[in-house]
């Protein structure tokens, strides 16, 4: 019976929300064996140099040590960077953990101590001594960016700065009103609450089941393969849950790589995992200086975006982002000039972070339009609303769908944006200074090529298999959701089975598309099922379904029926019955559309206003009310899709006023590395947040008509806050983040 | 006990006491044996390996539990009474309602919940480096150098710093006991004996290491609370870099005796500033018998903070404390006291 709270558009709560509360899911490094070995990893306390020497002597002694590894010791692995290139890997030189006696970054792992027992292991980390030879620090971007470079090879051909359009230079020149700016964001550190952590369990027959945190068990399991030069079908990787990730996850971490190598080495079953602090030296958003210059006429249109951004990377490996190409395609403009440069730093590869690029990109020109509508005099939203562009001028391509200007309107609407005075400063609430701010945000929707298989009983049971990962953004509740929609099932029949590697091919789970691709190839996975009990159908004597065609048909009481004469029909235990057959299975795939994306692309936007309140005199700030207006196609559970939100929204609170990395750029070292120190947004700072979903009907966009929610959240709120804060003070803050003391600073005389 | 290949191996011997003369005895047995309270800042540091003592000695048996009340009006808090058990006591909330606001405006509801008296009093400092041993800190390795001088001092102090150590002391409700002119009651050795509160905790000089002027093998086991209540004009004003569950950049503890329009009496402790809860007792006296306005209270601010100095990324705190301390006692005199629930500034 279909029963329609398990249908698109139901707020059905997760399904492994019980698991979870009651601490039953379990998570890779609660894994275990009996007579596991426990690894623990000793870090580097340089940023740069070189070890001299390093005794591990009394480390090995230590009662219950099994073995300490070093560069001079690490077993043999693959020689070629490539097999050392996970499936998101960027140009340059993957870090192979113990490779030699290089020092590339402040805590970078160069020992593992294996041992009977975890404080074993840990104690006798404490007891090995190395002697360095140091080279100097370069850690500050603002220094280092007198030494950016464009990155010799593209981490992907779409993060490169897209052509110049129009003449920039002569129309910035010519226009009456611009703004020429420089932003600074300072590295974020994912902390995500599970720690990156593998166990590895060796089977009787050698194979390995590695449990690892990871937004991707296939990835995980083709680069330990390629390393260890492994057969495929000895290696099982399994992440059937994650605690958060955000990209942290995305690429393979040491304890991947140390777990493995041990366990193979010495044929035991091993778990490694990693401290806090060790979350601060991996995987970082990237510190980046961006200037903005732009300019508009006298009618506030948009005559020129120039946008340069030079963000930081590591001395191996050109981490690149798409920062600036969104300046190009946010708004009408044609003239148009992009670059993106890099500079090296002495500080571990940083990597993808909940939108990445276009979180850093919208924080500068969201805040640049800002400044440039109040140059010109107009109201920001007006601004936004009058450069609004209906197609991606970038490329030329039209857009399957575009909601952003019901967004600007329902947003402004519930927030009351009418209501705003455009004076800086001239809003107030006893004490404090009232500021009203707000940003646009857009991010991609694409479709990764994902397989799914699905499985239908006689009883109405479903099963639906894929690799893909359900990193706490709610995979498991949707994908349940789609295949019981699709096979006229509630959503409790279904059984999902994903996170893990032996399961149908998926890409990692990044980039917002795991809904919409793993979801549409359970779609896929579901016509497949349903094909076939119609040829078996056909295949029955008298068979009430002789003609039908598969569009026809609907599942209904576990019968096979016509959707518009449902006692015509047969029931699917006697279809499955009469062939012999105790179930049937479809197996969905699903790739993008080579053809239309030669015409077509997708977004998702949102636009974003924010309250702040500051109190006049102190400059305590406190952001009362957000509201978050979203254009993503259809959503499948809003419940799921709230939170997604939320959580970004919250994130880009953090991206805003709290989340920096303090580096001593003496020594080259992350001062902050604790969750006491290293401050995100408390209760207390996240107040009154309103999420608005905006739905488009988008066919295109994927197959379901999902584009896809985990990163638009936080696009924009960074700009939006501080246009907010501007508006109640009069002073750009342009130093991110934006903490009380630069606020204070920077209060109107009273 | 350092191993001889480098860094100290983490074995401690674990005692339970039963009796204060029995702890007494087994912390001056041994000079590396701490006292354990609360854990929820002895063990983090063992954790971090910065705390490494021979012999832990839990004291959480004692009958340190209570509050009593004293002949002259005045409370008796327990070593070992929690934080959250304090600031909701009714007769602290009541008369002494400026130490229960300084707690709450400190930590988490779970840490108040763990946290005892004694043990807040002789927390640590939250120098980025005294938690990270890799890094040189005089505090935690005497002779090791300074990192946070030069280095990243945002939370680091203004006042009575040394060139050995510019930490602050972190408490919260340290600083309204220092402005209540609070007892500390220590047991040790060679017996019982009080500590005024501002004569506790004490500047870093040439021995950042010690923190307070207590003596091997004591104890604390009560704070006495006499004198003023100043329950009417009070007020304890934290700045932060968030509304909740971070250290104070500056805290202001602010009490006032007002009579028609002039102050009678008046305190100021600083948080945030200094290696110890910030007081100038001259400076106050100077100010009796002047109008309770916010033009006096900004000399009493220029006064206070007359020999601040900032370390480079926290310069911004002197401008903010001068502001924090005209607010607090602007707050006081008009008796209408910071609530830490709100989240806005009154
Ligand atoms: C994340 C975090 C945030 C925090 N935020 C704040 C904040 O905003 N404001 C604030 O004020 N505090 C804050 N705290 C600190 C907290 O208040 C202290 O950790 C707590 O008060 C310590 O009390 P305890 O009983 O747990 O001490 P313990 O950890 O048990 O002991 C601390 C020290 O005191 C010694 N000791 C304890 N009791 C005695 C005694 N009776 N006699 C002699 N020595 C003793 C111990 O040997 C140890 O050296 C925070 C802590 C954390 C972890
Ligand atoms: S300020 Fe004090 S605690 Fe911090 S590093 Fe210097 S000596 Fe150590």
């Amino acid at each position: 019976m279909l029963n329609e709270k398990n249908i698109f558009g139901f707020p059905l709560p997760r399904i492994d929300g019980p698991l979870k509360t009651t601490g039953t899911a379990p998570y890779a490094a609660e894994y275990h064996d009996p007579g596991m070995l426990f690894g623990h990893a000793f870090y580097a306390t340089i940023a740069s140099g070189r070890i001299v020497s390093i005794d591990t002597a009394k480390a090995e002694a230590y009662p219950g040590v099994v073995k300490v590894y070093t560069h001079k010791n690490r077993p043999d692995t693959a020689s070629s960077d490539d097999a050392w290139k996970d499936e998101v890997a960027v140009p340059g030189h993957p870090l192979r953990p113990l490779e030699n006696d290089r020092i590339l970054y402040d805590g970078q792992p160069i020992a593992l101590v294996i041992a009977e027992s975890f404080e074993a292991a840990r104690d006798a980390a404490d007891l090995i001594q190395v002697a360095y030879e140091a080279d100097e620090p370069h850690t500050n971007i603002e220094v280092e960016k007198a030494k950016s470079y464009v990155p010799p090879e593209a981490r992907k051909e779409a993060f490169l700065p897209t052509d110049p359009r129009g003449d920039a230079e002569g129309a910035y020149e010519a226009a009456p009103f611009k703004i020429d700016a420089e932003y600074v964001q300072e590295g974020e550190h994912h902390n995500p609450m599970e720690l990156f952590g593998t166990t590895v369990i060796r089977g009787e027959d050698g194979y390995l089941t590695v449990h690892d945190k990871t937004q991707g068990s296939q990835n995980s399991h083709d680069y330990v393969c390629g390393i260890f030069k492994l057969k495929p079908e000895t290696v099982r990787v399994v992440n059937a849950y994650v605690g958060g990730a955000f990209g942290s996850g995305l690429r393979p971490k040491h304890q991947l790589f140390f777990a493995v190598m041990a366990s193979l080495d010495l044929k035991r079953s091993v778990r490694v995992e990693m401290s806090r602090r060790e979350m601060f030296y991996l995987t970082w958003r990237p510190a980046t200086v961006q200037r903005m210059q732009v300019a508009a006429d006298a009618e506030g249109r948009l005559m020129s975006v120039r946008h340069h951004a030079v963000q930081a990377t590591s001395l191996y490996e050109d981490y690149q982002e798409n920062v600036v190409n969104w300046s190009g395609l946010a708004y009408k403009c044609d003239n148009v000039k992009l670059s993106y440069e890099l500079a090296k730093t002495t500080l571990s590869t940083p990597g993808d972070m909940r939108a990445p690029g276009a979180a850093t990109g919208f924080l500068a020109l969201e805040s640049a339009i800002d400044e440039l509508a109040y140059k010109v005099g107009m109201d920001p939203l007006e601004f936004r609303v009058k450069n609004f562009v209906t197609y991606d001028q970038n490329d030329d391509l039209k857009l399957t769908s575009k909601a952003l200007d019901a967004c600007y309107r329902e947003g402004a609407k519930r927030f009351g944006w009418s209501k705003r005075s455009q004076e800086p400063g001239s809003m107030r609430d006893g004490h404090d200074l009232v500021g009203w701010g707000t940003a646009t945000g857009v991010w991609e929707a694409t479709l990764s090529p994902a397989e799914a298989k699905v499985r239908l009983f006689p009883d109405g049971k479903i099963t639906v298999m894929a690799a893909a990962s359900d990193i706490g953004t709610g995979t498991y509740t949707i994908l349940a959701q789609i295949a019981a929609q699709n096979l006229g099932q509630t959503a409790d029949r279904v059984s999902v089975l994903i996170g893990d590697s032996t399961m149908p091919k998926t890409a990692v789970e990044g980039g917002s598309w795991t809904a919409a691709s793993s979801g549409s190839a359970v779609q896929a996975g579901c016509l497949e099922v349903k094909k076939t009990l119609l040829s078996l159908a056909q295949k029955m004597e008298n068979s009430p379904l002789a003609g039908a065609e598969v569009e026809d048909l609907a599942i209904r009481d576990n019968r096979l029926v016509l959707d518009k004469n449902d006692q015509m029909g047969l029931a699917i235990a006697d279809i499955l019955g009469s062939n012999g057959m105790s179930s049937v299975e479809g197996h969905g795939k699903i790739a993008p559309d080579e053809e239309q994306a030669k015409e077509w692309v997708s977004y998702t936007h949102s636009a974003i206003f924010v309250e702040v309140k500051i109190d006049a005199e102190l400059g305590v700030p406190r952001v009362t009310k957000i509201v978050s207006a979203i254009a993503a196609g259809k959503i499948i559970n809003p419940k799921t899709a709230r939170s997604q939100i939320l959580g970004g929204v919250v994130m880009g609170l953090g991206m805003a006023m709290q989340e920096e990395g303090m580096i001593d750029h003496r020594t080259g070292r992350i001062m902050n590395h604790n969750l006491a120190e290293y401050h995100i947004p408390a209760h207390a700072d996240v107040q009154d947040i309103e999420v608005i979903f905006v739905e488009e009907e988008d066919d295109k966009a994927s197959p379901i008509g999902v584009k896809g929610l985990g990163e638009i959240g936080i696009v924009g709120v960074g700009a939006a806050v501080a246009n907010a804060i501007f508006h109640a003070t009069g002073t750009r803050h342009r130093h991110f983040p934006i903490t009380i003391d630069k606020i204070m600073e920077g209060l109107p005389a009273r | 006990m350092r191993h001889p290949g480098g860094r100290r191996v983490r074995h401690f011997s674990y005692t339970r006491a039963e009796t204060l003369g029995h702890a007494v005895a087994a912390l001056a047995a041994n000079p590396q044996a701490r006292v354990l309270a609360g854990g929820t800042n002895l063990i983090d540091l063992m954790k971090y390996d910065v705390e490494h003592p021979g012999a832990i000695v839990d004291i959480n048996r004692l009958p340190l539990r209570d509050i009593e009340e004293l002949p002259n009006g005045g409370l008796r808090i327990g070593a070992l009474v929690s934080n959250s058990a304090v600031a909701y006591d009714p007769r602290v909330a009541e008369r002494y309602p400026l130490l229960a606001s300084a707690i709450l405006a400190g930590a988490s509801p779970q840490l108040r919940n763990a946290a005892t008296t004694g043990g807040n009093l002789l927390q640590r400092t939250r120098c980025y480096y005294f938690y990270d041993p890799a890094t040189p800190c005089n505090k935690r390795e005497p002779g090791s150098g300074c990192g946070a001088i030069g280095g990243v001092n945002r939370i680091h102090a203004i006042l009575g710093a040394s060139e050995h150590c510019i930490a602050v002391h972190p408490s919260d409700m340290c600083v309204a006991l220092a402005a209540l002119s609070a007892t500390v009651e220590v047991e040790g050795p060679d017996g019982r004996r009080d500590i005024p509160f501002t004569d506790f905790h004490r500047l870093p000089g040439d021995h950042p290491e010690r923190d307070n002027t207590m003596h091997q093998g004591e104890i604390v086991t009560a704070i006495r609370l006499e004198g003023n209540h100043f329950a009417h004009h009070h007020s304890y004003l934290k700045l932060r870099d968030r509304l909740s569950y971070a250290f104070a950049l500056i805290s202001v503890a602010a009490a006032l005796d007002v009579k028609d329009g002039q102050i009678v009496d008046m305190r100021v402790a600083l948080g945030g500033v200094a290696h110890k809860p910030w007081r100038d007792t001259l400076a106050e006296a100077e100010f009796a018998g002047q109008p309770a306005t916010r033009e006096t209270f900004a000399t009493v601010a220029d006064r206070l903070l007359a020999g601040a100095q900032g370390q480079g990324d926290n310069d911004f705190k002197v401008p903010m404390a001068h502001k924090a301390i005209v607010r607090a006692l602007s707050q006081a005199a008009a008796g209408t006291p910071q609530i830490q629930a709100e989240k806005h500034v009154r």
